[in-house]
C-alpha cells in the first residue's frame, strides 16, 4: 500500500494517532470503524513499531515475532479480520536447556503439569492450586505480593521450578521476581491457556493485512511523519505539530512511550503536580539485544525446536539476563514454513539488555561489543546446530541503541513500563481532556496481545469522549 | 423500546461478538459471562456498540449492571424508553 504524504493531509480530523505500533494501529482501526475520521502518523517509513521486520539479501528477519498466546485468535477475529486470524499457527516445540534442566514442551497447562510432576516431582494438587491461583488473578487485585513470594509459597526453595516458570516471562516482558505477582499471573495464564502461537507469513504479511484493513476503513496514514509536539491549549488538546504545521483534532492518542508522551511530546507544563508526582515514580522496562542469522540458499538444518530458552548461567537471575555478556538467550528458529511463499531458514537470538551499558561506548567499543555478542550467540547455537557457522551468509546485531533509534522510546524500552505506568496511561485523559495514551504499559498491556487489547480499551475511552 | 426489543438488541450484539455463542439455552438470570464464555473485552465491545447505536454512555462504574440478561434489560429500559 502507498501511504499518503504528510503535505496532503487535511487540516483537521476527529482523531490523530501518533505512532503505528500494534496499539496505535488497533486504536485507529476501532475508531475508524466506529465512524470517526482518523489520521495515523508514524515517524518510521513503515507501520508496526516493534512489530517489524527487515530484509537482507534474500532473508526477511522478524524482530518481535517469537510467540504470543492463543488469545490472539479471538482478538484478531474481533478487532481485525478473519484472514488475519486464520494466519495464526502454533509453535509446538519449546525447548529449555540450562544447567538445572533440559526439556521440550508445548508450553501449556497440561504439559507443564506433566513436566512438574514427572521431572520436578511436584505433587498434582500443588500444581493445580498454583494454576487456579494465577488464573484467578486480576489487575485490580492486591499488588502487595511479589512474584518471588508467589513462587516461594507454592514451590519453596525450588530455584529450578522458579526458573522454568519465570525465564520465558522475563524474556516476554522484562519482568523480574520483584514485580507484582498479578502481572506474572495474568501473562503466564494467557500462555498456559493453549501454548505459544505465531503468525504464518511473517510480520510483513501481518502488517500488510492490517494496513489494507485500515485503508478499507478510511484511515489516512502518513509515514515518515514525526510528530514534534502535541498541542494543548487552555488545558485541552488542540492537535499536533508535524512537518512544521499544526493539524487540529479534539482528540490525540499517543502510541509513543508514556514517558516521551508526557516529558517530550506534550510537555510537563500541561499536567497538574499530583499527576506528575505519580508519573515520576514510573519505571521503564529494559531494552533488548538481538543477533540475526541468515542461512545460505539451498542449505538447511534439522528441526531443533521453534523457541529455545537457553542459558549456561547456574540459576535464574534477571540481572544476569540483562548483562551485556549474558549467558542467557532465546533462539527463535524460523523454518521454511514461516513464509511458505518465500521459504528460508533464519535464526534470531534475543537477549534482554540495558540501554546505559551500550549508550556510552565509543564507536570502536560499540562495534567490538556487537561482534563479541554475535560470537557468543554462535558458540551457544553450535550446541544445537553444530555446523551452523558454515551455513550462514548474513550476521547482524541490534542493541538497545537500535531499538531506541527506530521507536524513539526512552532508553529503547522494549516492553514499556512497570505496573504503575498503566494507571498513568489510563488517567491521562482525565487531566488533559482529549489526550489519550496507548501502547506497552504496566507489563500486562505489553506484548502483541496486550498492545492490541489495550488499543481496544483506549478506543472505547476515546469514542466515549468524542461522542460526549 | 420495549423489554423484548432490548433483549433482541443485546442478543444480536453478542452474536456479532461471539459467532459461536449458543443463545438458546441462556438463563436470563445467570451471569452471561459464565454461560457464553464472555470476557471483560467482550463487555467493552457491548458498551461501545450501544454507544454507537444509541449514543448511550455507560460509565465504567455501571458495567456490573450488564452481568445478566435480565439486569441488562433492567438497566437499559429507562435509558432506551424514548427510542
Ligand atoms: C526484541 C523484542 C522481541 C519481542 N518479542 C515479542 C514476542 O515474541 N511476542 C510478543 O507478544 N511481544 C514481543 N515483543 C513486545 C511487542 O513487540 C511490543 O510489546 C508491542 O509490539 C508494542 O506495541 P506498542 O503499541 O506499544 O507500540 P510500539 O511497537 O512501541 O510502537 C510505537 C510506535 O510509535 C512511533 N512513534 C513514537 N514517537 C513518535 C512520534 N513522535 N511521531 C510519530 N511516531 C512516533 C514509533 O516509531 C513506533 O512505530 C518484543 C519486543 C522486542 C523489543
Amino acid at each position: 500500500m502507498v501511504y499518503q504524504s504528510i503535505e496532503k493531509a487535511k487540516n483537521s480530523y476527529d482523531v490523530i494517532v501518533v505512532g503505528s505500533g500494534l496499539g496505535g494501529l488497533t486504536v485507529s482501526n476501532r475508531l475508524a470503524r466506529a465512524g470517526h475520521q482518523v489520521l495515523l502518523l508514524e515517524h518510521h517509513h513503515r507501520l508496526g513499531g516493534l512489530a517489524t521486520w527487515f530484509k537482507r539479501k534474500n532473508h526477511t528477519f522478524d524482530v518481535s515475532l517469537h510467540g504470543f498466546p492463543y488469545g490472539m485468535v479471538k482478538t484478531c477475529r474481533k478487532y481485525w479480520n478473519e484472514a488475519i486470524k486464520n494466519s495464526i499457527v502454533q509453535l509446538k516445540n519449546i525447548v529449555f536447556d540450562n544447567p538445572q534442566f533440559s526439556l521440550t514442551t508445548t508450553f501449556d497447562r497440561q504439559d507443564f503439569t506433566r513436566i512438574l510432576q514427572e521431572k520436578f516431582s511436584i505433587s498434582g494438587s500443588v500444581i493445580d492450586d498454583f494454576f487456579v491461583t494465577v488464573r484467578k488473578m486480576n489487575f485490580y487485585d492486591d499488588l502487595a505480593m511479589s512474584t518471588r513470594e508467589l513462587f516461594e509459597e507454592f514451590f519453596p526453595g525450588r530455584s529450578d521450578v522458579h526458573r522454568l516458570l519465570m525465564e520465558p516471562i522475563t524474556y516476554a516482558n522484562g519482568s523480574t521476581l520483584d514485580d507484582p505477582a498479578i502481572t506474572y499471573g495474568i501473562v503466564f495464564s494467557n500462555f498456559m491457556d493453549k501454548g505459544v502461537f505465531t503468525f504464518q507469513g511473517g510480520t510483513d504479511h501481518l502488517i500488510g493485512m492490517m494496513s489494507d484493513e485500515l485503508e478499507a476503513n478510511g484511515v489516512t496514514i502518513c509515514t515518515k511523519s514525526k510528530v514534534e509536539r502535541i498541542v494543548v491549549e487552555k488545558g485541552r488538546v488542540k492537535g499536533v505539530m508535524v512537518d512544521g504545521r499544526v493539524i487540529s483534532a479534539p482528540c490525540v492518542i499517543s502510541n509513543s512511550g508514556i514517558t516521551n508522551t508526557v516529558d517530550e511530546l506534550t510537555g510537563r507544563d500541561a499536567f497538574p503536580d499530583d499527576f506528575l508526582a505519580d508519573f515520576d515514580k514510573v519505571k521503564i522496562n529494559n531494552s533488548s539485544c538481538q543477533v540475526y542469522m541468515g542461512i545460505k540458499p539451498g542449505e538447511s538444518f534439522p528441526d531443533v525446536g521453534d523457541l529455545l530458552f537457553t542459558s549456561t548461567a547456574p540459576s535464574f537471575d534477571s540481572l544476569e539476563m540483562r548483562d551485556m555478556k549474558t549467558k542467557s538467550r532465546t533462539f527463535s528458529i524460523y523454518y521454511p514454513q514461516t513464509r511458505p511463499a518465500n521459504p528460508d531458514y533464519t535464526v534470531v537470538a534475543s537477549m534482554n539488555g540495558n540501554y546505559d551499558d551500550w549508550a556510552d561506548l565509543t564507536d570502536e567499543e560499540y562495534k567490538a561489543a556487537k561482534q563479541e555478542m554475535i560470537e557468543r550467540s554462535l558458540v551457544d547455537l553450535e550446541r544445537y546446530i553444530p555446523d551452523i557457522r558454515s551455513k550462514i551468509d548474513w550476521l547482524e546485531a541490534a542493541t538497545p541503541k537500535t531499538f531506541s533509534r527506530y521507536t524513539l522510546h526512552t532508553k529503547g524500552t522494549s516492553f514499556g513500563t512497570k505496573f504503575p505506568g498503566l494507571d498513568i496511561s489510563r488517567k491521562i485523559f482525565k487531566v488533559v481532556p482529549g489526550l489519550f495514551h496507548v501502547g506497552s504499559v504496566g507489563i500486562i498491556m505489553s506484548g502483541w496481545l496486550g498492545a492490541i487489547n489495550y488499543g481496544v480499551i483506549v478506543a472505547n475511552d476515546a469514542d466515549a469522549f468524542l461522542r460526549s | 423500546m420495549t423489554r423484548g426489543e432490548i433483549k433482541d438488541v443485546i442478543l444480536e450484539i453478542i452474536a456479532d461478538i461471539d459467532e459461536d455463542a449458543d443463545m438458546d439455552g441462556l438463563n436470563p438470570d445467570e451471569p452471561l459471562r459464565d454461560q457464553l464464555d464472555l470476557d471483560s473485552m467482550d463487555f467493552l465491545d457491548i458498551v461501545m456498540e450501544l454507544r454507537k447505536r444509541y449514543k448511550l454512555q455507560i460509565p465504567e462504574a455501571d458495567y456490573p449492571e450488564l452481568a445478566t440478561l435480565t439486569s441488562c434489560i433492567n438497566y437499559l429500559e429507562p435509558k432506551l424508553k424514548a427510542l
